[in-house]
């Protein structure tokens, strides 16, 4: 176990490298770094001694180590724009996402595990029917246009519900959290629904399927023939079997959600990261992509190596393999 | 008995069906798969015929009226030649004809870059399938990697570094998309590459380029078909949401991305056709893709022949 453990741990560290060579590479080295770093208004004394100030007379490689050095410090250089630690300004930001994310990966459950659960108990019935429909739907409509769709009935026709911003916020441990008032929640409810649609369709999917497979079981139809109730068979023998995918796969796409709230964070102007590297995009402020980039690699390759790890625990298939 | 088998075959001759007539007449059998299919010929046509049939030239400036400009559906224009069956946009510009000139863009964009994933990931996914080893090895281990990480943060890394432009996104979606591809294409041709008409072909030494791509390639088709059909649809959406975001085409080329982006600030105001038409045409082509896309996983699958 703890050679497999340390195996993996080294991969995640040589990942987590070979990002910061691609990413060094495609901000450094494919644009001019002297146009990326040097505000354009300091004139040729200025240019030449930031240049020296920078390293960027340097080799590329020497130019690459302090750049490593440097990030392994936390040190991710200034953003133009807010002209602050860029690292500093994507953790400000981060709970906001941080909250965004949770809220849709814990809706997507309450929402997709009931529905989901009807569907694969009563396949054939009409409602079912309409839940597989919407479940395709929900996989292949535009997050970004659901989103206004959503902005345009809630907000502008029916006046429900705000319809950009984050509302009231309560600060907790020294960051803003939006779910803990009424007005933040109200806030918080179109951009959690919009982000969790994907995973919506999903978790019906994988509970129906789930749920279809356990049925046939012989443990499921040994709990029947006991004559136990239809609602213990179906919540304790079907449901605990089905719930450790669901978890998983959740557990898995949370990565991604993080990174397509970009798109979500646009749409409702939330101030988390997503947003902000959309804005750091349009006006080139170079340290803020890094750092984003930087976080947000770090953050996948946690979450792929938790869930490997859980992986080799709960499966001795999966670490017995690589042996 | 000889006699009678070939007298039999002979009959038989006349009714036996080529593989494709057998394909066609199975994908027929789905009406909504059929349902799909016409409807994306239709959009195809129409983005094709979009100069001929459109009611104005969205991008002639000359034609537009800014005292057109916000006009709600079915309203007719100031001097009264035009009717707006859409509305108009804030430029006073036909949203009808927009979005048949978006959809020519959305639909080249889309449909070019999932060509060009297809033909650079299926090259090295036969690759790797044939050499095997280390080659085979290196590119997975890239296709691992690639796949690891969600589409719109590798095409957003892209665009980050390369600045925005219609080629931009179509790189980014080629980077995006290939590993799919790659990963496909290895799957099948692992399986094939062991059958005996490979076997054949290397003993007559044929060259590599030609065993890879006239013999192994076209056995691997039918789910490059499937995954090729997906993966358009997935294009399609991809650059919408980046133009959207104002990272994709620029404003002087708008896709449907881009059209339904112009219109999100009237939305607030309760003017929601300039959002809304174009989305549902980029609605209806992604929809009417995935149904045919859908229905062909099932045609196609050998492990559900009958």
């Amino acid at each position: 176990m703890s050679v497999y453990l340390l195996r993996r741990l080294i991969q995640a560290v040589g990942v987590v490298f070979a990002m910061s060579i691609i990413v060094f590479i495609g901000v450094f080295a494919i644009g001019d770094p002297v146009e990326i770093l040097i505000s354009p208004d300091a004139d040729q004394i200025e240019r030449e001694r930031a240049v020296r100030a920078l390293g960027l007379d340097l080799p590329l490689w020497q130019q690459y180590l302090v750049f490593l050095g440097k990030a392994l410090q936390g040190d991710l250089g200034n953003s133009f724009v807010f002209n602050e630690p860029a690292l500093q300004i994507i953790l400000q930001r981060m709970p906001a996402t941080l909250e965004l994310a949770i809220a849709a990966t814990f809706g997507a459950i309450l929402i997709g595990l009931p529905l989901g659960l009807y569907a694969g108990l009563k396949p054939n019935s009409a409602g079912s029917k309409v839940i597989m429909a919407g479940s395709i739907l929900g996989f292949s409509l535009p997050t970004f246009w659901v989103g206004l769709m959503l902005i345009m009935v809630f907000a502008v026709q029916l006046g429900w519900l705000p319809s950009t911003g984050r509302g009231e916020t309560v600060e907790i441990l020294g960051t803003r959290w939006s779910f803990l008032t009424m007005d933040g929640l109200s806030h918080l409810l179109m951009p959690a629904l919009n982000l969790a649609l994907f995973k919506i369709s999903l978790v019906i999917r994988l509970t129906r399927a789930g749920v279809r497979e356990t049925m046939l079981m012989d443990y499921v139809k040994f709990a029947r023939a006991k004559g136990l109730s239809p609602f213990r068979v179906t919540f304790v023998h079907v449901f605990k079997n089905i719930l450790i995918p669901v978890v998983t796969v959740t557990g898995l796409e949370f990565g991604s959600t993080i990174a397509f709230s970009v798109v979500t964070e646009s749409i409702f102007a939330w101030p988390g990261m997503g947003k902000l590297i959309i804005d750091s995009i349009n006006v080139l402020d170079r340290p803020i992509i890094v750092a984003y980039l930087m976080i947000i690699v770090l953050m996948f390759i946690t979450i792929n190596l938790i869930v490997d790890l859980t992986y080799s625990f709960l499966d001795p298939r999966v670490r017995l393999e690589g042996k | 008995m000889s006699i009678a088998l070939q007298g039999g075959d002979a009959a038989e001759r006349e009714r036996v069906e080529t593989p494709f007539q057998r394909f066609v007449s199975e994908f027929a059998e789905s009406r909504l798969a059929m349902l799909g299919l016409i409807v994306f010929s239709i959009i195809a046509v129409v983005a094709i015929l979009a100069p001929f049939i459109a009611p104005q030239n969205p991008y002639d400036l000359a034609v537009l009226d800014i005292m057109d400009g916000r006009l709600e559906p079915g309203s007719v224009s100031g001097d009264g030649a035009t009717t707006f069956w859409l509305g108009t946009d804030d430029q006073g510009r036909d949203m009808l004809s927009g979005i048949m000139y978006g959809l020519r863009i959305s639909l080249t964009v889309g449909a070019g870059s999932a060509l060009l994933a297809c033909i650079f990931g299926a090259s090295l996914g036969l690759l790797a399938a044939y050499v095997g080893g280390r080659t085979d090895s290196a590119i997975m281990r890239v296709v691992d990697l690639q796949l690891s990480f969600p589409a719109i943060l590798v095409a957003l890394m892209i665009l980050a570094f390369l600045g925005k432009s219609v080629m931009n996104v179509v790189i980014a979606i080629v980077v995006v998309e290939w590993a799919y591809y790659a990963r496909t294409v290895r799957g099948t041709a692992l399986v094939e590459r062991r059958r005996e008409y490979i076997e054949a072909a290397q003993c007559l030494a044929l060259p590599t380029r030609r065993i890879l791509f006239r013999h192994l390639l076209p056995n691997c088709l039918p789910p490059l078909i499937v995954i090729g059909t997906m993966q358009v649809a997935r294009a399609i959406a991809l650059e919408a949401t980046l133009s959207f975001l104002g990272l994709g085409v620029p404003i002087t080329e708008p896709s449907l991305g881009l059209l339904i982006a112009n219109g999100y600030e009237y939305m607030l105001s309760g003017k929601y056709w300039i959002s809304f038409y174009p989305g549902i045409a980029l609605l209806i082509t992604i929809v009417s893709i995935n149904l045919v896309g859908d229905h062909l996983r099932d045609v196609l699958n050998p492990r559900l022949k009958k």
